[in-house]
């Protein structure tokens, strides 16, 4: 399934100021026991916005509604960390959010958020700083310059891996990009 | 004469089909795919939307662990599902793995297990070979010497279409653990300790492999619960060179190479090792000498600390949730802390000699009035095997239970978990909020000190419970 096309984004943050916010904060493993992708925002980051008896929390600062107008998410270090289950990007991105902000975004947490078409934008730690400071400020991510500004005036580039930001950008499938290279595939299989 | 290259640069030189370029990744070849039933479903999915067939399904080994029950099935053969869902998940890869040849370690099995144990146990695991699977502890196999590392749903699909993966070369790291470990202390100690050093994200980025004098000295069941914990730090990949104890751990098993194969493989795989001159992009040092019996404090598994010690005061403010979340009094003996629950299991510590250092402590004591203790063996070899030797009656006879095998109370969306505000003492590698059941705060440990604190009823230190003599023997 190839995600939606991105190359600019212009919305509001939300910020969440946490360090290490793993994959089961992202998405409960309970919920894990799905065969489709389709429907996880219901249960994006289910704890943080319901309480143990299925209620509504007042003080969290997801929406029970979804992520309207703030699709970029702004978190602390290392967000990401842990599972390697894809269903936190599909959460994440079925939720309303398109891009993760952070000053270090977990490896496969990255991978996968950039073959869903959810961008994960690493800045630097100042960049960074200034972001948790300002929840809800108006902020546009572009893919094609690789750059971050605020409507205030903060404006930072970031790099994302050139062929993850390609597929993104044209829509080139990575798994049709694998299957182009079936000879050689072949020849390595006969050369082991 | 070729530049000096390291364990990793040495695998994985050998597996790529296509070399990276600026434009593109390296198109990476896999010599072995472990798929289970959770993350699996959707990639399977996509094969069916692109009308694609697994391309090498003699690569493929599937097992059944994170959705199956640990208790056995009822008096009409039903088997205790924690939800319909579960069950439909578990019967949807039967189903995936009989239409696309791939074999399947069912429910009957007597080899089915965890899959980052009966990898290794079969023998499927082997230094050299490039191993994924959609499950991050992947790690677990590169105590073989083998590059393997935790993917995602989409890369699965890609795995199993093609038998390759799209991938940037990492950067290297190596961890040498210098000096020998104190008696009583074991692989899940140096890791804790290790993670508590460099950081949850210190690996992040990096390939990392382990080495020095108190890795070597680890049995291979301890260097697996060592690279298992490699993606605590944000490690995708943690290696070990293979040597004489990774060829007599192989030799003989079922799916190793046998006979004149078997000479030929052990005599390359003794090329593995890095060359003397490797260079890494950064290394580091652990002292494994002053590593002690270590646990956690906190929600991120690099709030680690020895287990006679003192909470120590939080230094910021995701350090006070941590700390109101857990409820240890900063500055108070970790050992004031009641425990309601102790889970002894996971692919990080649910082998045999996990369950012989538990069993050690348990022996002849009960578990403390209050305390729920779970003791869930790795694989179906593993129960049997543990069985035989008495270790079952050993942990029933103090009053824990003993299930059968699976993922269990580590991911606890099996039906396994604890319950709201328990403090709950595991063997297995994530202490974040919530992750054992809605609420729960867990503590990782070791076997023996997990053991320790079933039959304390609180934090406790396992060295006054294991006798000298079995500490010597150990």
């Amino acid at each position: 399934m190839q995600p939606d096309p991105f190359t600019r984004l212009e919305a509001r943050t939300l910020v969440v100021r946490q360090s290490n916010i793993d994959t089961d904060q992202i998405i409960p493993a309970r919920f894990l026991t799905t065969t489709t992708r389709e429907g996880l925002g219901a249960n994006a980051f289910y704890d943080w916005r319901y309480t143990g008896d299925d209620q509504p929390k007042n003080a969290s600062p997801f929406p029970v509604a979804g992520a309207g107008d703030r699709q970029v998410l702004v978190a602390g270090p290392n967000f990401g960390c842990g599972s390697s289950r894809e269903h936190a990007p599909w959460a994440l991105l079925d939720y309303g959010f398109r891009a993760v902000v952070s000053s270090d975004i977990a490896d496969i947490f990255k991978s996968n958020s950039l073959k869903n078409g959810l961008l994960p934008v690493e800045v630097d730690a100042e960049t960074h700083a200034a972001l948790l400071e300002r929840p809800g400020v108006a902020i546009a991510i572009d893919l094609e310059e690789c750059t971050l500004t605020t409507e205030d005036g903060i404006e930072a580039s970031f790099t994302v891996e050139p062929f993850a930001r390609r597929c993104l950008l044209d829509g080139v499938d990575p798994l049709g990009h694998i299957l182009a290279h079936d000879a050689q595939i072949t020849a390595y299989e006969a050369a082991a | 004469m070729s530049a000096p290259r390291s364990l990793f640069d040495k695998l994985w030189d050998t597996h790529v089909v296509v070399p990276e370029s600026e434009d593109a990744p390296a198109i990476l070849f896999i010599d072995l795919h472990l798929v289970h039933e959770v993350t699996s479903p959707q990639a399977f999915a996509v094969l069916e939307e692109r009308g694609l067939k697994v391309r090498r399904p003699d690569l493929t080994q599937a097992t059944l662990d994170h959705s199956t029950p640990t208790l056995p099935a009822d008096a009409d053969g039903r088997l205790p599902y924690a939800t319909e869902a579960a069950e439909r998940q578990v019967h949807q890869l039967e189903a995936n793995c009989a239409k696309h040849g791939i074999d399947l370690l069912g429910l009957d099995d007597a080899r089915r297990g965890i899959v980052h144990v009966i990898g290794p146990e079969m023998g499927l695991t082997q230094p050299g070979k490039t191993i994924v699977c959609g499950d991050s502890h992947t790690s677990t196999h590169g105590a073989f010497g083998a590059l393997a590392f935790g993917i995602g749903t989409t890369e699965v699909g890609h795995v199993l279409a093609t038998q390759c993966v799209l991938q940037r070369k990492p950067k290297s790291m190596r961890i040498t653990f210098e000096g020998a470990l104190s008696p009583g202390v074991g692989a899940k100690d140096m890791a804790l300790a290790m993670i508590a050093q460099i950081g949850a994200d210190g690996g992040q980025g990096y390939a990392v492999e382990f080495a020095g004098e108190a890795v070597e000295a680890l049995s291979m069941e301890g260097r697996m619960t060592l690279c298992n914990m490699a993606i605590e730090a944000g490690a995708r990949v943690g290696m070990i060179a293979p040597d004489e104890t990774t060829f007599a751990y192989l030799e003989g098993r079922e799916r190793a190479p046998q006979g004149e194969d078997w000479d030929a493989a052990v005599a390359r795989w003794r090329e593995l090792p890095s060359d003397p001159d490797a260079s890494f992009d950064k290394e580091v040092t652990v002292d494994a000498a002053a590593i002690r019996s270590m646990i956690t404090y906190g929600v991120s598994p690099d709030a680690a600390a020895p287990v006679t010690g003192n909470a120590p005061a939080p230094a910021n403010d995701s350090e006070r949730e941590a700390a109101e979340y857990m409820r240890f009094a900063a500055d108070r003996p970790f050992a004031e802390a009641k425990v309601d629950r102790v889970f002894i299991g996971s692919c990080t510590n649910s082998r045999l000699s996990d369950l012989r250092e538990a069993a050690e402590v348990m022996r002849g004591r009960t578990v403390a009035d209050g305390v729920t203790a779970l003791i869930v063996p790795g694989s179906e070899a593993i129960r049997q095997q543990a069985e035989a030797e008495g270790l079952d009656a050993i942990f029933t006879d103090a009053g824990a239970e003993w299930r059968l095998p699976g993922c269990s109370m580590c991911i606890a969306m099996n039906g396994d978990q604890g319950a709201p505000g328990e403090l709950v003492v595991s063997t297995s590698n994530r202490n974040f909020v919530g992750r054992q059941g809605k609420g729960v705060r867990t503590v990782l440990a070791g076997p023996a000190t997990a053991a320790a604190c079933a039959i304390a009823g609180h934090i406790a230190d396992p060295s006054q419970y294991i006798s000298t003599e079995a500490r010597d023997a150990a």
